[in-house]
């Protein structure tokens, strides 16, 4: 059994120039150079990029789903993070 | 937790309208289901490819061959987007293309109907395409995560298909009679396999309720089935093409046009490998994936080598 | 005379993107995975999309009121002008490949000349192409590498497949008066000049592959004047078969 299936990559674009580059789908490529040339003619077919990134999918290191509670649950009690947690009169500005 | 409450946990998520993502613990059946769902969903894809393929060489026009060409290659990347997909839930592409080649899994059999004519180029954007955007609008609300998002991407690339047939047929439509008579043939050949396109009647479907329920598919065949007449009977007027259903008509009450009961013995012997072409569409994926097998050796060697070199 | 010259020089490149894009289209649905049955078709419809410019080009030129399709569609054999090369069978994936670059080889260094032409028209449509040509040739030449060193079975293909083709790639540079008349008017570069760089860049991605340039050098040519191997006829019942079959209609 798959003996010789290429390893699979994820592919990453880059839409316009200052935007980050966001996960679009995977393919599979024999090494890094043809990801990239099928990247292109798989995802851009349509001028969607203008940057690809491809990472082999087993080089990518996951969160555990079963530890999700312990990672992410936490940060849901800091709400002093973020901005709305503060007021500030009405007439400040710029802020 | 014990496997009920997982299952009960996992179906008030799917309630409650939030993605299962591949590593979230789902039913086994769920991920059967699913599996099998979308890698047939990805052979009609690349199946789809050969009829209109046949027709590349011989489009009639510049213009009309590079639009062939382009929306045939869509649908091979829709194929890929699905084979993707189908690697989620940890099951790989070769896998997945063995059971087409060995005759384990389906693919639609609207593409075991042969593309006889150019006309058919146009009939099969317009209704076969329809009829399949139909189903894949449905489903860019599907319960699984990577399936609704290769569905969003496939929905905004297969516009083009539907609007390039329909374009084609207009251009016979208000051509010479010889041509309009040509798209009216394809009509005629194309329009109860498009229907069939739905799969089997709600009374028959064998796993439909648990798919409603675990929202993987979000209509029922019947439902689809009905959507996409009521959306065409309009169109084909347009063309000033006869649909071939003496029973086709409007009916006021259900708010819907009632239609003929389709020919299932017919359906269910395509489905089955007896239609027109299912040998030869076979055949012909199967001596790609044959005939390729030394390439794609080739391209792993050199890799091999080439990260030898560099560690050495 | 200048006129004629040009639009002979004109139909040559188009007559080549199009049959070479017919041939390529041969592939779609059958590639040898769909990754790159994907970009055979992309090189493909860039090939049409070129086809397209250059017709026009062409037909403005010959001021017959023919349109690009007219020329594409519904000429005699001996009347298309490409070299014998584009016409040769798909065979396998290392026969298309190495057709391809074989061509590709030759196009880019072309285009990038041509970019400088006074001709404008002539220089826009390098200038579009050029870029996609430079993206073909470096997919084509990934692929001969990797088959040249890959296994012994895409080795051996490999080089059968450059045993096969290397006499049709010296017609790739064949040259007549329409050019030499062209050439001195400074309007398109020599094929001396064309064919260093492509010797050049096949010397060198040959040589990365392992593989090797034929000692053999008997030569092919005749189809810039029109002489066509037997292939060609099938090519056109195909791609004519529409606008015989049904002349004078729209599509
Ligand atoms: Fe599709
Ligand atoms: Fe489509």
């Amino acid at each position: 059994m798959s003996t010789n299936e290429w390893p699979l990559w994820e592919v990453f674009i880059r839409s316009k120039q200052g935007l980050n580059h966001k996960h679009v789908g995977s393919l599979r490529a024999p090494d890094a150079t043809l990801a990239l040339e099928n990247a292109r003619d798989v995802y851009t077919r349509r001028s969607e990029g203008i940057s690809i990134w491809v990472v082999e999918s087993v080089q990518i290191h996951a969160t555990d789903i079963d530890e999700a509670a312990s990672f992410f649950e936490p940060s849901d009690t800091k709400i002093y993070r973020h901005p709305t947690f503060y007021e500030v009169p009405d007439g400040v500005k710029h802020m | 937790m014990t496997q009920a409450e997982k299952e009960i946990r996992f179906q008030e998520k799917i309630d409650r309208e939030i993605k299962i993502e591949p590593n979230d613990w789902m039913p086994d059946e769920y991920r059967q289901t699913l599996v099998r769902q979308i890698s047939q969903h990805a052979h009609s894809e690349i199946v789809g490819m050969l009829p209109e393929g046949n027709w590349i060489t011989r489009a009639p026009n510049l213009r009309r061959k590079a639009v062939l060409l382009a929306k045939v290659q869509d649908e091979a990347g829709h194929g890929l987007y699905l084979y993707s997909a189908v690697e989620t839930l940890g099951t790989s592409r070769e896998q997945t293309i063995d059971d087409l080649h060995s005759g384990k899994a389906k693919y639609s059999s609207i593409f075991n109907y042969p593309a006889l004519t150019w006309a058919d180029i146009g009939t099969i954007g317009w209704l076969v395409d329809g009829a399949a955007i139909m189903n894949q609008v449905a489903l860019c609300r599907t319960s699984y995560g990577p399936y609704a998002r290769a569905m969003v991407k496939i929905c905004k690339e297969e516009s083009f298909h539907q609007r390039q047939g329909y374009e084609s047929l207009m251009k016979l439509c208000s051509g010479t009679p010889q041509q309009k008579a040509m798209a009216q043939d394809a009509m005629n050949r194309f329009w109860w396999p498009a229907l069939m396109m739905f799969g089997p009647s709600d009374a028959d479907s064998t796993h439909s309720d648990q798919s409603i329920k675990w929202k993987i598919k979000r209509f029922t065949n019947d439902e689809l089935r009905q959507s996409f007449v009521d959306a065409t009977v309009a169109q084909a007027e347009i063309l000033g093409l006869t649909i071939p259903d003496p029973n086709l008509k409007w009916n006021e009450a259900r708010g819907h046009y009632d239609f003929s009961e389709i020919n299932w013995e017919e359906f269910w012997q395509v489905v089955k490998g007896n239609g027109p072409c299912n040998k030869e569409r076979l055949a012909a994926r199967v001596k790609a994936k044959e005939e390729g097998a030394w390439v794609r050796e080739a391209a792993t060697a050199f890799a091999k080598k080439r990260a030898m070199k560099k560690s050495a | 005379m200048q006129e004629s010259a040009l639009f002979e020089y004109v139909l040559r490149l188009s007559d080549d993107s199009l049959i070479l894009a017919q041939r390529l289209g041969e592939w779609c649905g059958h590639g040898p995975i769909l990754e790159e049955d994907i970009a055979l078709t992309n090189i493909s419809l860039d090939l049409i999309g070129q086809a397209i410019s250059l017709y026009d080009f062409a037909a403005d030129l010959e001021g017959k009121g023919r349109n690009h399709d007219q020329l594409a569609y519904l000429r005699y054999e001996n009347e298309y002008k490409n070299v014998l090369l584009v016409e040769q069978p798909n065979g396998d994936f290392a026969m298309t490949i190495l057709r391809q670059f074989f061509f590709d080889a030759f196009r880019l260094p072309l285009y990038e000349a041509l970019m400088q032409s006074p001709e404008e028209q002539l220089a826009a449509i390098a200038a579009k192409s050029v870029k996609e040509t430079r993206y073909h040739l470096k997919h084509t030449s990934e692929w001969v590498i990797r088959m040249g060193d890959g296994t012994e079975e895409s080795h051996q293909r490999a080089q059968a497949a450059i045993d096969h083709l290397w006499r049709y790639t010296h017609e790739l540079f064949y040259e007549d008066a329409h050019d030499q008349s062209l050439q001195a008017a400074g309007k398109v570069p020599s094929m001396a000049e064309i064919q260093a760089k492509w010797m050049a860049t096949v010397t060198s991605i040959l040589q990365e592959a392992t593989l090797e340039i034929p000692k053999n050098n008997w030569k092919f040519d005749g189809g810039r004047e029109g002489r066509h191997s037997e292939h060609m006829g099938y090519i056109l019942s195909d791609l004519q078969y529409m606008q015989r079959a049904y002349p004078n209609m729209e599509w």
